[in-house]
């Protein structure tokens, strides 16, 4: 065999293996028989014995994955084959740590528990990522309405702002609350923002990139093509003060950065954007206490000061004690404290998994993140449709930056902030939004092979 | 749009990069120091699943935790009260100190030399058993120690000076920790708390923490190994003998201890101020070497610097940035020099190790349940703080100051002890520091203590370190050299 047929063939391995529906069917079963082992783990380490219960935290994601399959192999069976289990996989994960601390919870007398109502959101957002791809069956639509997808993302963006229905809750105002259901509706907006800024792109781009004079090597817009940037800066600006929460700032602003780049090839967004960004965020913690107090903890978690003020490191500190005493190995599901982690369900779940599956879990829980991200990636470089390229961008991105915000912050390693860890966290805005985000993904790859433009 | 999507690519790949690192750094490089926080209430939580390991003094457990009938297991039980200043507390409810805190990672099982043994229980589900902790205390020494302090406030602190071994540590008053680690949170917490509110501090070890003490007179064995050492003065030098000594620059006298001159003469040698504890001479001295040299000597004998034998130490200060009369007041050991028991036993142990100091070490042993030895700590130079020749100068001198000087009641009959007594004040009023530092036997060191006594040993400005802080250092050493 030459050298050339070899190059080519890993390619067409790539390609062609993921791609295929039976091969995504041997995933599933695998991803399935994991969780089964991890709760039958949790089972174990914390009851002593096992227990039917098992059967309904098991079964209902499995039933759930085997739908999303079954409508793929009907409506997109060219899809990308790698997404469905990668998801599957990481959020029964997270079903399986929140059960786990569910269990601590009950056995202290306690009654805050979130695996049931954990395992039906996952089967909702599951059915809604079903629905998207047996009624979205042609996503380039979405290009028609960008302006009433931006309208809608910033009117979801502003809604825990308003009285009565927005709530509170750790500083950061993302939540509405209608009776005892909450919603966190930044979770949708990054969806509908996504259609948006890609949608806008695609049909700017040539005006945002071509014209514009050439300074040291590099070219500057006009500065009418420096609008966009601008009012998005102060739109993240405006979600910053009325929110008071970075991440959720940085988030979209990040998103519109990557796309205007993606759609421009012009490294001069990114580069004002960041600085735009980092100014905005010094000039929000110098002026707001809130930003300040969580950058103070964020610099020195450990310091008395911080460590006792409220709404300082406390819960920082207790993640990172979590994660220390997982080290290399871990703990063993059911073998650490994660339940002495305030928030363990749902901001702080990495800490928890940190803590009992250790360096090695966090690796991989991050490795899958990462794979996903790449397939996203790959979808969208091998798109002919720009708009398609663009919004799987975006939507890849937004998960990527969001995990490493969320896992940047309960490490230490950036500010905490308010967001969520994707798949993970117990809440259903979450889990809908990103189950949609790998519909969108999905259905993108299938309209790739089936309609070449 | 291929090359932006994989440089987007890219950047994501660089992000999750900084994740591995962060992670990497605080599960594997910080994780024992994080676990070790006394706000992580992890390691007492271990106890529902850990036999935590025992610490043994002269081979038998004098902390141990035994099997008792309730959820956590098991009890940890405290031998001797005689202990708890080096062995700390373990709560339940409100963290940990001394040993059972340094060497909590190796008593819990938890520690990286114990990595084997942590997977053999992950895959048979039982639980790790802590490691057992011998140390290097000597009972008989101790329980001498213990005597010799009786009912006073203070603490004893004896090393073997060729090795660093630390063969006693007493601090007192002193706590039960049995109270402190009971499995009934009120008991417990309330036992706690009186022990924190105690203004007598009885959770301090006072051998190595706390608010530190004035030295008096015993760092006058600092200030003249300064001298020596900087070549311009031998043990003949002689310095002007008056009364009374203006302090350079203020309108305030001093005088030496019974306000007279330092023996007969105008002029007094270092020797004989040394032996006489003058207060004069040495004022003179340390103006004359200057702060920065005796900052820099009192800095090669460990002061300022971070120590840990396993239990943290806190640093002894020499102050900084003084004018001449405060350096004039460090020359005997006042102003703002303090220094931990600890400290002075090191100075005295490197005097009788001919001017070698050896890292001061609590923990001779540390072997694992499979009986695999997982910490075996050798003997450790820490610094040479002086020369042979120094050193040999101030045993002489010493040795003078027990046998015809003022540290008579430190002799023991057969043997030439060498020591050096210090009697500090802390304000007009206030009842003074008693010390005792020293060595013996002078020619072949088997032990150097010291020993200090707060609130004057309950006799105010009555009691001198000769008085009070020599006979419990001379019981100590006596305790030594009949074993």
């Amino acid at each position: 065999m030459s050298n050339t047929s070899l190059t080519q063939a890993i390619p067409k391995l790539l390609k062609a293996v993921p791609r295929s529906r039976n091969f995504e069917a041997v995933l599933l079963f695998w991803v399935s028989g994991i969780q089964a082992f991890a709760l039958a783990q949790v089972q174990l380490a914390v009851l002593q014995k096992l227990s039917w219960d098992l059967l309904f935290y098991w079964a209902v994601p499995t039933i759930g994955a085997i739908f999303v399959h079954w409508v793929l192999r009907k409506r997109a069976v060219s899809a990308d084959g790698l997404i469905l289990p990668l998801a599957f996989l990481i959020n029964g994960l997270g079903i399986a740590m929140i059960y786990r601390l569910d269990l601590a919870e009950a056995s202290r007398g306690g009654t805050a528990l979130f695996a049931e109502r954990q395992v039906w959101l996952t089967l909702v957002a599951m059915i809604g990522a079903a629905a998207i791809v047996r009624f979205v069956p042609n996503h380039i639509k979405l290009r028609r309405y960008p302006f009433i997808a931006g309208i809608a993302g910033l009117l979801l963006l502003i809604l825990p702002a308003l009285p009565v229905i927005g709530q509170t809750r750790n500083g950061a105002t993302l939540w509405i609350a209608l009776g005892d259901l909450s919603f966190q509706p930044g979770e949708i907006a990054k969806i509908l923002l996504a259609v948006f800024f890609a949608g806008y792109l695609v049909s700017r781009k040539d005006s945002l990139s071509e014209i514009g004079s050439r300074v040291m090597g590099m070219k500057i817009p006009r500065a009418k093509d420096l609008g966009p940037i601008l009012v998005i800066w102060f739109a993240s600006i405006g979600v910053l003060v009325l929110q008071r929460d970075l991440g959720t700032s940085i988030l979209y602003f990040g998103l519109f950065l990557v796309l205007i780049y993606t759609a421009t090839g012009r490294a001069f967004y990114v580069g004002a954007g960041v600085i735009m960004m980092i100014t905005g965020a010094l000039v929000a913690s110098r002026m707001f206490d809130y930003v300040s107090r969580r950058f103070d903890a964020w610099l020195d978690p450990f310091a008395a000061e911080n460590y006792n003020a409220a709404g300082g490191s406390y819960q920082l500190a207790q993640a990172l004690f979590g994660f220390a005493n997982g080290d290399v190995i871990g703990t063993g599901l059911g073998g650490g404290f994660p339940q002495l982690i305030p928030l363990a369900e749902s901001d702080f779940i990495l800490a928890a998994l940190g803590e009992e599956l250790g360096l090695a879990g966090v690796f991989a829980i991050l490795s899958m993140f990462l794979l996903l991200i790449y397939r996203g990636l790959r979808i969208a470089n091998s798109h002919p449709d720009d708009f398609s390229r663009l919004l799987a961008t975006g939507l890849s991105f937004v998960v990527g930056l969001q995990v490493f915000v969320v896992a940047g912050g309960v490490m230490g390693l950036l500010p905490l902030t308010g967001l969520t860890t994707p798949f993970l966290a117990a809440g259903g805005s979450s889990l809908l939004a990103n189950w949609a985000i790998v519909a969108l993904l999905l259905v993108i790859s299938d309209s790739s092979l089936r309609r070449p433009a | 749009m291929n090359r932006q999507v994989r440089r987007v690519g890219l950047v994501l790949v660089l992000m999750f990069l900084s994740l591995f690192v962060m992670a990497s750094s605080i599960q594997v490089l910080r994780s024992d120091a994080l676990y070790q926080d006394s706000r992580n209430v992890r390691a007492s939580y271990e106890t529902y699943k850990t036999q935590r390991g025992p610490i043994l003094v002269g081979g038998v457990p004098v902390v141990e935790s035994i099997p008792y009938n309730d959820a956590y297991r098991f009890l940890r039980n405290y031998e001797s009260v005689i202990y708890s200043p080096i062995m700390g507390y373990f709560s339940l409810f409100n963290g940990s100190s001394g040993l059972e805190r340094s060497m909590n990672s190796y008593l819990s099982g938890q520690s990286s030399a114990q990595f084997f043994e942590q997977i053999n229980a992950l895959l048979d589900g039982k639980p790790v058993i802590g490691a057992a902790v011998e140390l290097t205390i000597d009972p008989a020494i101790q329980r001498a120690a213990w005597d010799a302090l009786g009912n006073r406030k203070g603490a004893v602190v004896a090393i073997e000076p060729s090795t660093g071994r630390i063969l006693a540590m007493v601090s007192k008053p002193t706590f039960d920790a049995n109270k402190l680690a009971g499995h009934l949170y009120e008991p417990a917490n309330e036992a706690f708390l009186a022990s924190t509110e105690d203004e007598n501090q009885p959770l301090i070890n006072r051998a190595i923490e706390g608010d530190l003490y004035h030295p008096g007179s015993v760092f006058k064995l600092v200030v003249a190994a300064a001298a020596l050492e900087s070549g311009r003065y031998t043990v003949a030098s002689s310095f002007p003998n008056p009364k009374s000594y203006l302090l350079p620059g203020t309108a305030t006298e001093i005088q030496n201890s019974g306000d007279k001159t330092c023996g007969p003469g105008d002029t007094v040698t270092l020797q004989v101020a040394l032996i006489r504890s003058c207060n004069i001479p040495f004022a003179e001295l340390a103006v004359a070497l200057g702060q920065d040299r005796i900052r820099a000597q009192a800095a090669l004998m460990g002061f300022g610097a971070d120590l840990s034998i396993p239990m943290k130490v806190t640093p002894s200060i020499y102050p900084e940035k003084m004018d001449e009369a405060q350096t004039a007041l460090t020359g005997f050991g006042q102003f703002d020099v303090r220094v931990t028991p600890l400290q002075m036993a090191m100075i005295s142990a490197a005097i009788a190790n001919q001017g070698v100091m050896m890292q001061p070490q609590i923990v001779r042993m540390v072997v694992a349940s499979n009986l695999n030895v997982l910490l075996d700590p050798q003997p450790k130079v820490l610094s040479a703080p002086m020369s042979r020749l120094t050193a040999g100068y101030l045993t002489r001198m010493m040795v003078d100051a027990v046998e015809i000087g003022v540290a008579k009641r430190a002799g023991i009959p057969g043997f030439a002890v060498a020591g050096k007594t210090g009697t500090a004040q802390n304000g007009d009023l206030d009842p003074y520091t008693l010390w005792f530092t020293g060595f013996a036997p002078a020619a072949d060191p088997k032990v150097a203590v010291a020993v200090v006594v707060e609130d004057g040993g309950g006799i105010g400005q009555n009691g001198t370190g000769n008085q009070i802080a020599a006979p419990i250092a001379r019981a100590v050493m006596e305790a030594v050299l009949n074993r």
